[in-house]
């Protein structure tokens, strides 16, 4: 990995977010705005995330065609930008089904890679429950899934996303998206919670002066498989252009809309980031609970998703060109109720932030996330936990902000006929 | 099956002593009624729930089938995995972690993941999710070796007096192989030998049906090829057990006892052929008894004893609730018994310490119910009224409110659509395991709730039903149907082609 780029990548990322609260004190805001604006910056964040891919695309294209150091590092720096923007996206697909139900096609993890490709002796060969578990498709043309033979001569995108995504009903097989082209990237990290992240060759990829076999098909699968990372993000910049579905979902009604936003960034703080990515690990001690693990880059994930959180709050988003936006914001919106109950949310965010910019810190200066989280590292333990302390305490702020704003449970209203038809008995 | 309201204090239900001869009785007798509701709410709760007399539209919040937890996401594979809809932030969390360690792969000990490591040293599967594909349903191994979704249970019967008076008071459900132990695990530690390997082979047996459509019916018989640690006990049954769907498991956990014991009749004196009875089962941790309603033989009352029992069986993991870390080892098996145990003194006494079954368990609880599809549908709305006309309902009840008292919140008080009467049923010998579970004998079962089962094939892409997946479709689901379910079959099996496919299509919208 090259530690250059992260530390470019993150010090940006350390200025955008001390200025993030910095935010026009703006007139009254209706709710219809605030959700316009929110919906625009989801469609820049995609087209972000887009252009991001399709940068990482043509090094992949330039790393396949002459396999070398250079450009095995330049794809593996070009992966990493890609991920500043998507992470950032990712406050939106909680509160909006759309980007729910699509968000495993591009970054589903954990993953077993021995799916993919060789993985090491310490990975083990079998597991009960999944057949696949070695399977390693870039070895074998010929596969058995259920008990079915099926044809992986040709590695499609149309074969990684229909066929071999989630094969078998195992959600670890995930043949698609961020993480497994990182995994393609990097390797295995077979560091434990040691220095150190995965450390693929680049002759993996050189079919003249082929490593570990098959760089014909591995070059193939990861020219595959971000060929689909850009069709799916086309995707979502189609469903968040003005008249895109999720764009018309959410708009709708703006109080809905309003409930969608502050969904998102609760459900992300605290069950999905604080909880299932982050506090598990520190749980475990398990270096395998870490997001981004082939290339140590979880910290800049995380750090990505807080700053999403906040950015769906102030309505300010940092473009991947530097451009910046800003506009109605749900943060206008409560402060015009309620001043102080605004101005405890952005502090809290800005806490959060600067928990989830000293982790980064230490990631990049100290140890990596994996170490931080090893069993008997009480300092790198503590840095986790500040961050995951700030995630949990912002979510009680959004609650209230939810009361304040009388959002509380709309959709959830009895009614006695079939007129609501998501109507529950009350 | 009685309509009476029961009536019995709940003190004297949970009494531990009490022996199923006087709980029976005290049933009967003295039935129970609610405590948690006002007469106000106990009449809107009747209401609510009293079959509907009209079958020519859908019912106000027959939609939400799991009440505010149903889950409104899109309807696709992912379809069993979502989360209440209506728990807080907070929840979300314990809900996401309890995710992770259901999908978490458990490894041998020793390990360099010390948290991570206790699996075995006899296991059916290595992580939770291994059996609860998708958190749907399991399924039998077609075609391939692939026996992991499914297992065999292991039991011999009560011997002597003693044994017998044991299982009447539940101090035992049944007594394990002496060899092989309360299950059979076709997977060991590296080091030792795995039990053998479960062998299905099924006879076809053909069905006409009104109409003349015919049926074939595949009927499995069971054996154990490569059985490693030397025969088994000649009484030793052998009882196939395919993983339950996950969903909507502490809606079942918030129905009142009052609710389950007021349509239990175990003597029949309704006289409608149908009585069911109710299961008791131990508490693991207090040891008290109560209703057992989880499980294909109720013989669990909470999802959290589900669990710790999957986590000891299946995975060979400890929990505070059953801290031995030797899983199914018997005292046979000594290798098995010297093998290294994942537990480290440090991270607490069992190999998966506090929180890892509390996570679990909520996880378990809060899996929401998909809403139902199609509920005006001329075609579903038509099925439903065979549903009710041929008998089903009288076992597949459709309708509870839950308890107010329900301990999570997002529980309380939901109108909800299980479809069963969570009673043990005598369902004839062709379905029949002969392998006694506490209450239950060889020929009863639990009725299974009907609830999700509409999308076993989105979900898990088959449509294997019943224990042991015999049935490859509802259909022949229903014609496995005997013993107390015999006369509903039968007008099943009686009904116009049209009217059965209407059923269906009614089973298929849940």
């Amino acid at each position: 990995m090259s530690r250059k780029s992260i530390l470019g990548a993150s010090f940006a990322l350390l200025i955008a977010s001390a200025s993030f609260m910095a935010g026009p004190a703006a007139a009254a805001t209706d709710a219809a705005a605030v959700v316009n604006h929110y919906a625009a910056l989801a469609h820049a964040k995609y087209e972000d995330s887009l252009k991001t891919a399709k940068a990482l695309d043509a090094a992949i294209d330039a790393l396949i065609a002459t396999p070398s150091d250079e450009t095995l590092k330049a794809a593996r720096a070009a992966w990493i930008k890609a991920r500043v923007p998507y992470q950032q996206s990712e406050v939106y697909r909680f509160g909006n089904a759309v980007v729910d139900d699509w968000e495993g096609k591009v970054n589903a993890w954990p993953l077993d890679e021995g799916l993919i490709d060789y993985v090491d002796a310490s990975y083990g060969t079998e597991s009960d429950e999944n057949a696949l578990f070695v399977a390693n498709v870039i070895a074998n043309p010929k596969l058995k899934i259920n008990g079915k033979d099926v044809d992986a001569t040709n590695l499609t995108p149309e074969f990684l996303s229909e066929t071999l995504h989630e094969a078998g009903e195992i959600e670890a097989n995930v043949a698609t998206g961020y993480h497994a082209i990182e995994f393609l990237l990097w390797g295995q990290d077979l560091n434990g919670t040691g220095p150190g992240a995965g450390n693929r060759a680049y002759t993996d990829f050189d079919t003249k002066n082929c490593t570990n076999g098959h760089c014909d098909r591995r070059a193939a699968y990861l020219k595959a498989a971000s060929t689909l990372l850009l069709s799916d993000l086309e995707e979502m910049v189609t469903a968040w252009a003005p008249e895109g579905e999720a764009t018309k979902t959410v708009t709708a009604d703006p109080k809905a809309g309003i409930s969608a936003i502050l969904t998102g960034m609760g459900s992300l703080s605290y069950g999905e980031l604080a909880g299932e990515r982050m506090k598990l690990g520190v749980l475990l001690h398990d270096p395998e609970e870490e997001h981004d693990c082939f290339s140590d880059n979880t910290h800049a994930s995380h750090l990505n998703d807080a700053v999403g959180i906040a950015s769906a709050y102030t309505g300010e988003y940092t473009r991947a060109d530097g451009t910046k936006m800003t506009g109605p914001s749900l943060s206008e919106l409560v402060a015009a109720k309620d001043t102080a109950l605004d101005a405890e949310m952005k502090a809290k965010l800005t806490k959060t932030l600067d928990a989830m910019n000293a982790m980064a810190k230490r990631a990049e200066t100290v140890e990596a996330y994996d170490q931080m989280i090893g069993e008997g590292n009480a300092e790198g333990n503590a840095t986790v936990q500040a961050a995951i302390d700030g995630l949990i305490d912002q979510t009680k702020t959004i609650e209230r902000v939810i009361a304040s704003l009388d959002l509380g449970t709309i959709e959830l209203e009895g009614s006695d006929s079939l007129d609501n038809p998501n109507a529950v008995f009350q | 099956m009685s309509r009476i309201t029961a009536r019995i204090p709940r003190h004297l239900l949970l009494a531990t002593a009490l022996s199923f001869a006087a709980l029976g009785t005290a049933l009967a007798d003295d039935p129970v009624r609610r405590t948690d509701l006002t007469p106000k709410d106990l009449k809107r709760v009747e209401k609510v729930t009293s079959p509907t007399t009209d079958l020519s539209k859908p019912e106000p919040f027959e939609l939400m089938q799991g009440g505010a937890a149903t889950s409104t996401h899109p309807v696709n594979g992912d379809a069993f995995s979502h989360f209440s809809a209506n728990i807080t932030f907070s929840e979300e969390e314990e809900f996401k972690l309890g995710n992770a360690l259901f999908r978490k792969f458990w490894v041998s000990s020793p390990s360099s993941t010390q948290a991570s490591d206790g699996l075995g040293p006899l296991f059916n599967a290595r992580a939770c999710q291994s059996c609860h594909l998708k958190d749907g349903r399991g399924h039998p191994p077609e075609g391939a070796a692939d026996a992991t979704s499914m297992f065999l249970r292991l039991a011999r019967p009560a011997r002597t007096d003693e044994e017998r008076q044991a299982v009447a008071e539940l101090a035992a459900v049944n007594f394990p192989d002496p060899t092989y132990g309360g299950q059979l695990q076709d997977l060991a530690v590296p080091g030792i030998a795995a039990e053998g390997r479960m062998k299905i082979t099924y006879t076809e047996e053909t069905v006409t049906l009104a109409g003349g459509e015919t049926i074939s019916l595949r009927k499995p018989t069971y054996a154990i090829a490569d059985l490693a640690y030397g025969p088994l006990d000649p009484e030793t049954t052998l009882s196939p057990r395919i993983a339950n769907p996950m969903v909507g498991m502490g809606l079942i956990q918030a129905i009142t006892d009052a609710d389950i014991l007021a349509r239990a009749d175990p003597q029949d004196r309704d006289g409608d052929g149908i009585s069911g009875r109710a299961a008791r089962a131990r508490d693991h941790r207090t040891g008290e008894l109560k209703l057992g309603r989880f499980g294909w033989k109720a013989q669990n009352a909470s999802v959290r004893d589900q669990s710790s029992s999957a986590f000891k069986g299946d995975l060979g993991i400890s929990t505070p609730d059953d801290p031995h870390p030797f899983g199914d080892c018997t005292q046979a098996q000594e290798k098995c018994l010297s093998m290294p145990t994942g537990v480290q003194g440090r991270l607490g006494d069992t190999e998966a310490p506090d929180p890892v079954l509390d996570l679990v368990t909520f996880y378990s609880e809060n899996l929401a119910l998909p809403a139902r599809r199609n509920i005006d549908d001329p075609t579903v709305l038509k099925g439903k009224s065979i549903f009710y006309a041929s008998g089903c309902v009288a076992c597949h009840t459709p309708k509870y409110v839950t308890s107010r008292k329900a301990e999570n919140k997002a529980h309380r008080f939901q109108l909800i659509w299980p479809h069963s009467d969570f009673l043990l049923h005598d369902m004839g010998e062709g379905l029949a395991d002969g392998q006694q579970v506490g209450d239950a004998g060889g020929q009863e079962w639990r009725t299974a709730p009907l609830w999700g089962i509409g999308l076993t094939e989105e979900v898990n892409g088959h449509t294997f039903f019943l224990h042991d997946g015999r049935a490859r479709n509802l259909t022949e689901a229903i014609l496995w149907h005997g013993g107390e379910a015999q006369a509903a079959r039968e007008t099943f099996a009686g009904l116009a082609p049209d009217d059965r496919k209407a059923l269906i299509a009614f089973l298929e919208s849940l």
